[in-house]
């Protein structure tokens, strides 16, 4: 029997309202956290090694551990800016079983004795927005959120903030200067939001998924949850797996899987006749592994080994009917639309790279393109303040290294054609891109 | 990417060298004097519009958080952040237009140009385009140039690859599309009915195998709560009985057939 924490039963009808859940009991954790200390609560959470679900993979207790004590206006900010491309698992969640999102809140609130809470939605997520609007509205009402909550001495509100679409956004600092009225642009860290985040206060940000965890942590104690999965990557977690595979979708697993086992055995794998190229296993921003990697466990630690990362737990999958080009030049073009602006090895590379990926197509690229293309991968990493030109850096960088021969012949090809005059005009990204819109702003 | 999808972006102006055209982004007149915060008690101001501002700016610690809602619900009420628009806006929330108008060009929701009514987002990021974005895209814009109130716009990725490819119509999620969806979309648009409602993603179940189990524990919502399919929420006053999220999607015979 499969093991679901998060997706027990989440088709169930009206289970986005208060009355479902709490028949399903909902809810029970709140009542049992308030009953112990805070410290107690945040003791659990450790216990249950639970790692960021959002793409880093920071364990959430010790990030929690790192907020100062003492009377001050401290924040605790839900990232449900899901942008990364590949995955959704977020929205599953927060359309289906929103309460389930906000007790994670308040007992997360409750345990670094935070007052006020936000939620970042992205602006596309327009129907989850407004389910989790309703579901605040009854938590309100039933006493859950608000003065003294359910007669304790803890208070909270929680505020639904909606973003209006940019990837950096997810970002978590950009994420910050984003609720705080202004451009996305992510800050200079340290110091880390957990010292200075919000409004200049503590601030404790972390996953919708990761939250979401929280009340199943409280209800089966830290140490039982650590049971599950590996020794370093504890509990079940939800994968979104898309692209090329007959059952795309997200998936509850418990981490240290296989991941054929993901691929092929719950998302049915390629089409018939159709074989893995590679695949992306945690969002467009993980370098990408090949089908000689499926063998890999599915969790933080394999991963990083293999290579790669876990991510956000996003999976694409590109089969043999796609080029290997034409994937890296959708990513760059992406990373390169979404870059702020504020880094110039962010701005310049992923424009740079979009660029050089455009030669290939012209017919205008020698071989020696590709190393000057890798080096500009590595100039990016580690030198910008957030990690957006890394997440295009790596991928491209794990293309141009694991693909070198594709891309080799991929690139005498299109001389050739070129050569024959055989080649569509290739548009230089700014002038008519697609994605530029009437002004290309960013 | 088609010459018809092209035809239809506006092309920056270039010298043949490849320089921009001074100009080409229609740069502010820096001789004149900066604008200041507008005076609330001059401009005018729809009261709906100030309502809504002056509740979202009461939620947040700091005024400047309530910046991006109250430009969407500028734009909600004017079709797009024009410069009345954002001078509103400045009033109510005592900023410079300077300063909103620096946030409304970040995000890509907000337009600060004229825009059609209708909002035709079209995913076309790696997992929609593994899976035809591009085409769909392409039929997209042939469907929407009879209808000059649809704004078709190739997006980043909307966090629904599930249903690849897809688009966002007016905010509501539908896919998986083939180019043949696009003519319906816009048919269901011109007519104000809910967009290709078989294909909307709020009726669409969890694909895991393992969510079933224990289904045989699903026990009906109580009758007085109002039967919100997976709180699908109809906008409001909308009293159209739809399909629960467990319910199969029913697919109209013509759609069907074809």
């Amino acid at each position: 029997v499969a093991l679901k924490i998060l997706f027990d039963r989440i088709d169930e009808p009206g289970l986005n309202t208060l009355e479902v859940y709490r028949r399903r009991g909902g809810y029970d954790a709140l009542e049992e956290a308030l009953k112990m200390e805070p410290d107690e609560v945040l003791a659990q959470i450790s216990a249950s090694g639970i790692r960021g679900r959002g793409g880093a993979g920071f364990r959430m207790g010790q990030k929690a551990s790192f907020l100062p004590h003492g009377d001050m206006e401290k924040y605790l900010v839900c990232n449900a800016d899901e942008s990364e491309p590949g995955t959704f698992k977020d929205r599953e969640l927060m359309q289906k079983s929103p309460h389930m999102l906000i007790e994670g809140i308040i007992i997360a609130s409750y345990a670094v004795d935070i007052h006020r809470a936000f939620i970042y939605i992205r602006g596309e997520y327009a129907h989850q927005a407004d389910i989790l609007e309703v579901a605040i509205a009854e938590a309100v009402d039933a006493g859950l959120l608000g003065e003294r909550i359910l007669g304790s001495g803890h208070s909270l509100t929680l505020v639904l903030h909606r973003g209006a679409g940019a990837y950096i956004c997810g970002e978590e600092t950009g994420l910050l200067d984003s609720l705080e009225g202004k451009r996305g642009n992510p800050r200079l860290k340290p110091p880390f939001p957990a010292i200075e985040g919000l409004y200049h206060g503590p601030t404790l940000i972390n996953n919708v998924e990761t939250l979401a965890t929280v009340p199943a942590i409280i209800r089966m104690s830290g140490e039982e949850y650590a049971e599950i999965g590996t020794e370093t990557s504890t509990g079940t977690k939800l994968v979104s797996v898309s692209g090329d595979v007959r059952r795309p979708g997200n998936y509850e697993i418990e981490l240290g899987i296989s991941s054929r086992e993901l691929i092929y055995d719950l998302a049915g794998g390629p089409e018939e006749g159709r074989e893995i190229k590679f695949w992306f296993p945690g969002g467009s921003s993980s370098p990408v592994l090949t089908k000689d990697d499926l063998d890999v466990p599915y969790d933080f630690d394999s991963m990083a080994k293999a290579g790669s990362m876990l991510g956000s737990g996003a999976v694409i999958v590109v089969d043999d009917s796609h080029t290997v080009l034409e994937v890296a030049l959708k990513l760059a073009k992406f990373y390169a639309h979404e870059s702020c602006g504020k880094c110039v090895p962010c701005r310049e590379g992923t424009n740079w790279t979009v660029k050089m990926l455009q030669r290939i197509e012209s017919g205008e690229a020698t071989p020696m393109d590709l190393d000057i293309m890798a080096s500009v991968q590595e100039q990016i990493i580690g030198n910008c303040l957030c990690v957006l030109g890394d997440a295009m850096a790596m991928p491209i960088g794990s293309m141009v290294e694991k693909f070198r021969e594709e891309l080799e012949a991929e690139i005498e090809a299109a001389r050739e054609r070129a050569a024959a005059g055989q080649l569509e005009d290739v548009i230089p990204i700014g002038v008519a891109d697609e994605h530029a819109g009437p002004i290309p702003v960013h | 990417m088609s010459a018809g999808g092209r035809a239809r972006i506006r092309a920056v102006p270039r010298f043949g060298h490849g320089s921009r055209v001074p100009g080409w982004d229609e740069a502010v007149d820096l001789t004149k004097p900066p604008a200041v915060v507008p005076d609330l008690n001059v401009t005018p101001v729809p009261p709906e519009l100030r309502a809504d501002i002056e509740a979202a700016m009461a939620k947040y610690p700091d005024r400047r958080s309530a910046a991006i809602p109250a430009l969407h619900a500028a734009q909600e009420l004017h079709g797009w952040c024009s410069p009345e628009a954002i001078e509103q806006v400045a009033a109510v929330m005592q900023l410079t237009p300077a300063y909103l108008t620096s946030v409304a060009t970040f995000y890509d929701m907000l337009e600060t140009q004229p825009k059609p009514r209708n909002d035709v987002y079209v995913c076309t990021n790696i997992s929609c385009s593994l899976r035809g974005a591009d085409e769909f895209l392409e039929a997209m814009h042939e469907a929407a140039l009879e209808d000059v109130d649809v704004n078709v716009r190739a997006f980043e990725c909307l966090g629904a690859c599930d249903i690849a490819p897809m688009a966002s119509v007016n905010g509501e999620y539908v896919g998986p599309l083939e180019p043949g969806d696009a003519a319906r979309i816009v048919e269901d648009l011109r007519a104000g009915k809910p967009v290709l409602e078989s294909k909307q993603l709020r009726y669409r179940k969890c694909v895991d195998p393992g969510v079933a189990e224990g289904a045989q524990d699903f026990s009906p919502p109580p009758a007085d709560v109002p039967r919100a399919d997976t709180a699908g929420l109809g906008p409001e006053g909308d009293t159209v009985d739809r399909p629960g999220p467990t319910a199969p999607i029913e697919i109209p015979r013509e759609e069907a057939e074809e």
